[in-house]
């Protein structure tokens, strides 16, 4: 199975919209979205069936045991997430604690325990067509590395024989991407023409580089600022970063979103844009390293 | 009926902690507290958001000084290890490995938790300090820029984050106005935890609905006062504004999408230092913010 995720850094700059066009374009039998804590490909994917929804559990979390806390404070003390607090009992902050375990190894009277927790949902709609792969984080929670390895094996063990992966990634560079960026074949990255996009693009380029993962760069709302869409292309151009190509601004973007369609389901030039970029991307991911590209 | 808004307000001695989130990444949050920090003038901006910091790209600060976050971590003294694997069996994130007679540990999953260091009976273990990200502390014309940076590669920018909050307590008598990042999870919980109001910025797209209510439920969760900036406004329907009446949401500003204002923001300039009309529109939103948390 070639994997595709498509990353940005920034936020906002057309992660979803391209991926969900990717999706209809290629006919790809698996698809995921590893932004678990806003996703919102689920919103456009017009899946009909049922899907099936199980519990993610993170690590437990401690919970201190009142009627044996002797309140000696050692916990608290030994705690490196300011997880546990003081009033007149000793209490865990459940958004806090990472479920380390330190508190209960100090804790010299066994008050401390430590209870399962929900961190969020793994969501999997399997039709005859594709396999559909997402999750929600809970609100406020850690763990969403580890949601996002799950979701990638949902989607890998439910379509198996899928030739073709493409994965919504999240915004940022920290865990969650970091995560999404094991084992896939390519990234393709969605620039903004901004001060703050390239900003973005860069630590997200240098961030891929880490994992030594083949990455183009395609440029969306590209007309909004020419001069900064040249610079990326500059930039891009003497670091051998393959372009996939420019998409421009477009206001049916927006409309097909809010009625829950692709850019590629109603004649638009942001959609007939992207079929360039999107088979640019192709002839990337499926080339040979050694071979160069037209 | 029509309310007056001042030129300028007096926020002086007036040390209201103001997040600024939106779920959504791109939807306008560094836009928003970027702006209102300079309308406020005499104020502090946080820039949260480490993982991709822009607000100092508009704020172009001087006098840059900067002071590195680093976490604890564990290092094996291979020598004094027994090879018992107490610290093996105790790391919930399985941060070490004994692999042919040999302590190895996983720098990237570790959590900096201290307890295999804890429990090693032969004393084997030993803190070291590993860099993850930096802080910036420099000067925009009256606003104090604090920004954190986590360096690429690392997974968690918690650290740097109360890094920032520690530094910029100083501050008692300044407004503060903290840049989140997008999402809902532990590093927004972290940014927002010790704000007194909440603005929740929102796109008028089905994503940006989307996001917004997760935000809505985080900010009640945590029983902050809070208000909404509906963003990128063009005119016929705005799915945000639907929900925000839905929910009760107060609004407390509105920015049109216009293309003035987007060549301002995409070359990192600060609309209200640019033109008086967006000084206006942020001017209101300060007003209405300071009013409800007064009230």
């Amino acid at each position: 199975m070639k994997q595709l995720l498509i990353l940005s850094g920034k936020g906002g700059t057309g992660k979803t919209t391209i991926a969900s066009a990717f999706i209809r374009l290629s006919g790809a039998k698996a698809c995921a979205d590893c932004d678990v804590d806003a996703p919102n490909l689920h919103l456009i994917m017009g899946q009909t069936s049922v899907p099936a929804i199980t519990d993610y559990y993170g690590l437990p979390k401690a919970e201190i045991n009142t009627e044996l806390c002797v309140k000696c404070g050692i916990c608290m003390e030994n705690c490196r997430f300011d997880a546990i607090s003081a009033d007149t009992d000793y209490k865990v902050d459940a958004f806090a604690c990472e479920g380390c375990g330190v508190c209960e190894l100090v804790c010299t009277s066994g008050a401390v325990s430590f209870k399962p927790a929900v961190a969020g949902e793994l969501i999997l709609y399997a039709g005859e067509e594709m396999v559909f792969s997402t999750a929600e984080l809970k609100m406020g929670s850690g763990t969403s590395g580890k949601l996002v390895m799950e979701v990638k094996k949902q989607m890998k063990s439910s379509a198996a024989n899928a030739g073709l992966a493409i994965i919504d990634g999240s915004p940022g560079i920290g865990c969650p991407v970091i995560a999404s960026l094991s084992g896939v074949d390519m990234v393709l990255i969605v620039a903004e023409p901004s001060v703050s996009g390239i900003s973005d693009m860069k630590r997200i380029i240098e961030a891929a580089g880490m994992f030594r993962i083949k990455t183009a760069v395609c440029i969306n709302k590209c007309d909004t600022d020419p001069e900064n869409t040249n610079e990326i292309e500059s930039y891009c151009m003497a670091g051998n970063l393959p372009l996939a190509g420019r998409i421009p601004f477009d206001t049916n973007a927006v409309k097909a979103i809010n009625r829950g369609q692709t850019i590629v389901d109603i004649d638009c030039v942001s959609g007939r844009a992207v079929k360039d970029v999107f088979e640019r991307t192709m002839k990337i991911l499926y080339r040979q390293d050694n071979e160069a590209v037209v | 009926m029509k309310i007056s808004i001042p030129d300028s307000i007096t926020m002086e001695k007036n040390n209201i902690k103001i997040a600024v989130l939106s779920g959504k990444g791109g939807a306008g949050k560094t836009l928003v507290s970027v702006n209102l920090a300079s309308a406020a003038e005499g104020s502090v901006y946080i820039d949260c958001d480490v993982e991709e910091p822009n607000g100092y790209l508009f704020f172009k600060p001087d006098g840059v000084a900067e002071e590195e976050v680093s976490v604890d971590m564990p290092y094996v003294f291979q020598q004094a290890c027994n090879g018992c694997r107490r610290c093996v069996d105790f790391c919930k994130f399985n941060a070490l490995a004994y692999i042919i007679n040999k302590l190895i540990i996983f720098e990237e999953v570790c959590h900096s938790c201290g307890g295999c260091l804890l429990l090693c009976p032969a004393k084997a273990l030993l803190k070291k300090k590993k860099v993850i990200g930096r802080i910036q502390k420099g000067i925009s014309e009256k606003v104090e820029i604090y920004t954190g940076i986590l360096n690429i590669g690392e997974a968690s920018g918690i650290p740097i984050i109360k890094r920032l909050f520690d530094r910029s307590a100083v501050y008692e008598d300044k407004p503060v106005f903290i840049d989140c990042p997008p999402g809902s999870a532990c590093i927004v919980m972290e940014s927002i935890k010790k704000a007194d109001y909440c603005v929740l910025v929102a796109e008028p797209t089905l994503f940006g609905v989307h996001d917004l209510d997760m935000v809505y439920k985080l900010v009640r969760l945590f029983n902050k006062p809070y208000g909404a900036v509906l963003n990128k406004c063009i005119p016929g329907e705005n799915p945000a504004e639907d929900y925000c009446t839905q929910k009760g949401i107060r609004i407390i500003g509105r920015v049109d999408f216009d293309s003035e204002l987007g060549i301002i923001n995409s070359n990192a300039k600060i609309a209200v230092r640019e033109n008086e009309k967006y000084k206006k529109i942020f001017l209101s939103m300060l007003q209405k913010i300071t009013g409800e948390v007064r009230a």
